[in-house]
């Protein structure tokens, strides 16, 4: 029965070359949540480490890389945390402007919009455009870090509301507000840097 | 009925994203796109913006095998 139990490990098992090619997918989704190249090598790399280590684990129910998704979520996770201990989110807002200047900026006292959102004609043709894609990440760098915390949080970790309330300890229309103003941030930016050029 | 501003309706769609509107705030999202092409361009813009977060993640995969 040992026999049959360990041929069955090794069926279902992963090598490190097949969780390698994953790497610079696992890179991407770190660094836009962690905004630290450290600590997104480091948490990749612990990752892919436990996912060769713990290769047996994997049940082949979901893909290699749904499930080094999931392992990478929760060392994330424990970042986030310890991020959020060290800038709690609702206390010090020198480093970036409040909320209310933000999208006060951007919208006339009647509550117009200052500018109108153009039309970005098809923006898809964006996403196969490499250089597009090096604005977009600058963009994103250029979210205040807080904002972008619960921004990536909901979009890259598709964590609830819910959960990023119970992870930073914010109620859920301080949530529904930080994620408001992250978008029209990057929507802003993106205009500015990208749409409003082509 | 109050009819949402520009402010009010980018706040409305930005939560479509996160929770579930109640009637009352889709009558007024609705009745206010009707008349302003900017919001109606938000609209768009931030599904675009929520699928470029997609993608650029998988940009560079290798197919899976």
């Amino acid at each position: 029965m040992a026999d049959n139990n360990s041929s069955r490990a090794d069926a279902l098992g992963v090598s490190p070359g097949e969780v390698e090619q994953f790497r610079g997918y696992l890179m991407r989704y770190a660094l836009l949540q962690l905004r630290d190249q450290t600590s997104a090598e480091d948490v990749v790399q612990e990752t892919l480490l436990a996912a060769v280590e713990g290769g047996d684990r994997f049940s082949g129910k979901s893909t290699v890389k749904t499930w080094l998704t999931g392992i990478l979520k929760h060392k994330i996770i424990d970042q986030v945390r310890r991020q959020s201990r060290e800038q709690p989110l609702l206390q010090g807002e020198d480093d970036e402007c409040s909320e209310a200047d933000v999208v006060d900026a951007l919208f006339r006292a009647d509550g117009h919009w200052q500018n109108f959102p153009a039309d970005w004609g098809d923006p898809g043709n964006a996403l196969e455009n490499k250089r597009f894609w090096e604005t977009f990440e600058m963009c994103a760098r250029l979210m205040p870090v807080k904002t972008a915390r619960v921004f990536m949080m909901r979009e890259v970790m598709e964590l609830s509301t819910e959960e990023i309330c119970k992870e930073l300890d914010i109620t859920a229309t301080n949530c529904w507000v930080m994620l408001h103003r992250a978008r029209l941030s990057l929507r802003e930016c993106l205009e500015t840097k990208w749409f409003g050029r082509v | 009925m109050h009819i949402p501003t520009c402010r009010e309706t980018s706040a409305l769609l930005s939560q479509t994203q996160d929770r579930k509107l109640t009637l009352f705030e889709r009558v007024g999202l609705r009745l206010h796109l009707v008349v302003c092409n900017g919001c109606r361009q938000f609209e768009r813009q931030l599904a675009f913006m929520r699928s470029a977060v997609k993608r650029y993640l998988e940009r560079d995969d290798h197919p899976p095998r």
